[in-house]
């Protein structure tokens, strides 16, 4: 054993401190304001969580156990690098019928470890340093970050409550610069339950083309709307081949630990991800990909089932914050409910560490979701009814103790 | 049945101490449709009855459950039905149903110990003359009544904020 005066003369650290060997992107990067808030809420107890991201179901039983028994047939190896030729034909079918996108499984669909990988590999296939990517806000809190690490620029359009949180082909167009390159966009959105009709998309698709510019499709809740069907990007007139789409397994078939996701998209474009995916990662994981392909055939019925009470709940979070007198603009997608604190007079983020603090509920400030997040609070419906009933009438009380102050 | 009424059923199936706003609220329709559905039904008799469903194990005084399959001869014109019925009037029988395969009835039997159960199947049971024979089940542990897994715990082992 060194002691510690000698393992500290021992050292050979020449720089000024360990930062400095950090790479600049890594170290100028900021903490998620999603974290942030994790570690005020970690520890507590008894608090009424709101602030959660994945389905509150656990993985159906029929995926759990068609995994267990692949395992014990002994199936523990690499797959091909772009993912089971099987599972990528199930998402090809699955794709094709639930979406009216159609992609050829053996060169345009790639299997990640979860849509996050492929959201990165498309990003780092995509950009070159300066490059202007734009995401409307507010957005998942990934989009930005992973940008800037690739060299991107990532540039904010604000969309709001007025518009359902629509993306809007005047803003879009307003944000775009010659070095605009890709575009982001995110529907059914987290964090604000909005969702894009064929009509909505149209002026956008337009504009897309006029700029000539790529869009990553983040269509991970595609299977979660209420009263609407899921219109993907990729299948309007001329988007297909401007589309990366990325989806995955984790919200509808309540696989979040699993970590599967994928990428479909132009052959040329899945080379390329395909080529780091396979340096940085050789394979998703076949426990993963073995679960996902009995979801896609199998799954159905119980996402069925899942959608319905997710829609429930949705009615009776939106009914609640309206009865406390919270504005609260309809979520049609998603699992989120994004209302207003603005009557309050705080800040989101004093609005929520004082509602953790005083009430024992946990939701997330939306300003960490970027512009247009700041006075709203995002409230996820992924929870029991008995929690949501017991968490609006803890945040009813909190209001009417603020508009006692 | 309309769909409305089957909603609402799975909707009290799962907790039936739901209010009718709570229950409108979640189907989208006024309450006033949901009280007016819930009276329907609970005239139809599709709703029997809004009980509780107990995990007696972990009540003091356990009670002992049996499962008997019956063998009977049927009653010429009546069948089964009245068989049944001199079966099920029992306080003790918690629940009668007619089988297809080896055996006619199965008996669900509850009771304070062995000892009293044993006794409604010798005393009770088997005297009744259409009554063949009978095999007697103890049920050691339930793990699962009615759809609801008696051991499962709400545990959320989720983080309590996630993206
Ligand atoms: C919009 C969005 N995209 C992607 C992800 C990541 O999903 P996965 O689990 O497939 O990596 C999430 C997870 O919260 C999300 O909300």
């Amino acid at each position: 054993m060194i002691k510690d005066e000698e393992r500290s003369m021992n050292a050979t650290v020449r720089r000024a401190s360990m930062a400095d060997y950090l790479a600049p992107g890594a170290r100028s990067m900021k903490p998620s304001g999603i974290r942030r808030f994790f570690d005020l809420a970690a520890g507590r107890k008894d608090i009424i969580t709101l602030g959660v991201g994945e389905p509150d179901f656990v993985t159906p039983w029929h995926v759990r156990e068609a995994c267990v028994y692949a395992l014990e047939m002994g199936k523990t190896q690499y797959t091909s690098n772009a993912g089971m030729p099987e599972l990528r034909e199930e998402i090809g079918n699955y794709l094709y019928n639930q979406f009216d996108v159609a992609y050829d499984p053996a060169q345009e669909i790639l299997v990640t470890v979860g849509g996050s990988e492929a959201i990165d590999l498309a990003l780092r296939a995509l950009i070159t340093p300066g490059d202007e990517i734009l995401v409307p806000e507010p957005c998942y809190i990934s989009y930005s970050p992973i940008t800037s690490l690739s060299g991107g620029v990532p540039v904010g359009i604000e969309t709001f409550a007025e518009d359902h949180f629509k993306l809007k082909a005047e803003s879009l167009k307003a944000a775009i610069t010659p070095r605009s390159k890709v575009l982001i966009v995110c529907y059914p959105s987290n964090p604000t339950g909005g969702i894009m009709t064929y009509e909505d998309w149209l002026p956008i698709a337009k504009v897309i083309e006029e700029n000539d510019l790529i869009v990553i499709s983040d269509e991970i809740y595609a299977e979660l709307t209420y009263g609407t069907k899921h219109v993907s990007l990729a299948s309007m007139p001329g988007m297909k081949d401007r589309t990366i789409l990325v989806s995955g397994f984790s919200k509808a078939f309540a696989m979040t630990g699993w970590r599967m996701g994928y990428a479909c998209a132009h052959p040329e474009l899945i080379s390329a991800m395909l080529k780091i995916h396979q340096y940085t990662i050789m394979c998703a994981p076949i426990m993963g990909q073995v679960a996902a392909l009995e979801a896609l055939r199998n799954g159905k019925d119980e996402k069925d089932r899942m959608v319905e009470a997710y829609n429930q709940r949705r009615r009776l979070i939106v009914h609640g914050f309206r009865e406390i007198g919270l504005e609260c603009h309809e979520p049609q997608g998603a699992f989120y409910a994004f209302p207003s604190i603005k009557s309050t007079g705080l800040s989101s983020e004093q609005f929520s560490t004082r509602l953790l603090n005083e009430a024992n509920v946990a939701a997330v400030p939306g300003d960490v979701f970027g512009m247009g997040g700041e006075g709203h609070l995002r409230c996820s419906y992924a929870t029991s009814v008995n929690q949501l009933t017991e968490a609006i009438e803890r945040i009813g009380r909190f209001v009417d103790k603020l508009k006692a102050e | 049945m309309s769909e409305l009424k089957m909603k609402i059923l799975e909707l009290l199936k799962e907790d039936a101490r739901r209010t009718a706003e709570l229950i409108a609220t979640m189907l989208d329709v006024t309450a006033a449709e949901v009280k007016q559905a819930i009276a329907e039904m609970e005239q139809d008799h599709v709703i029997v009855k809004y009980a509780t469903v107990a995990n007696w194990s972990k009540v003091d005084d356990e009670k002992v459950t049996a499962l008997i399959e019956v063998q009977i001869t049927p009653e010429r014109g009546r069948g089964f039905e009245g068989i049944a019925e001199r079966i099920y009037l029992y306080p003790e029988v918690k629940s009668v149903y007619l089988m297809s395969g080896a055996y006619d009835l199965l008996v669900e039997v509850e009771g304070k110990n062995l000892k009293e159960v044993a006794s409604f199947v010798s005393n009770r049971l088997s005297p009744i003359d259409a009554v063949l024979s009978t095999k007697t089940f103890f049920i050691l542990k339930k793990y699962k009544q009615d759809g609801i897994i008696f051991e499962e715990h709400e545990v959320d082992q989720r983080l309590p904020i996630s993206p």
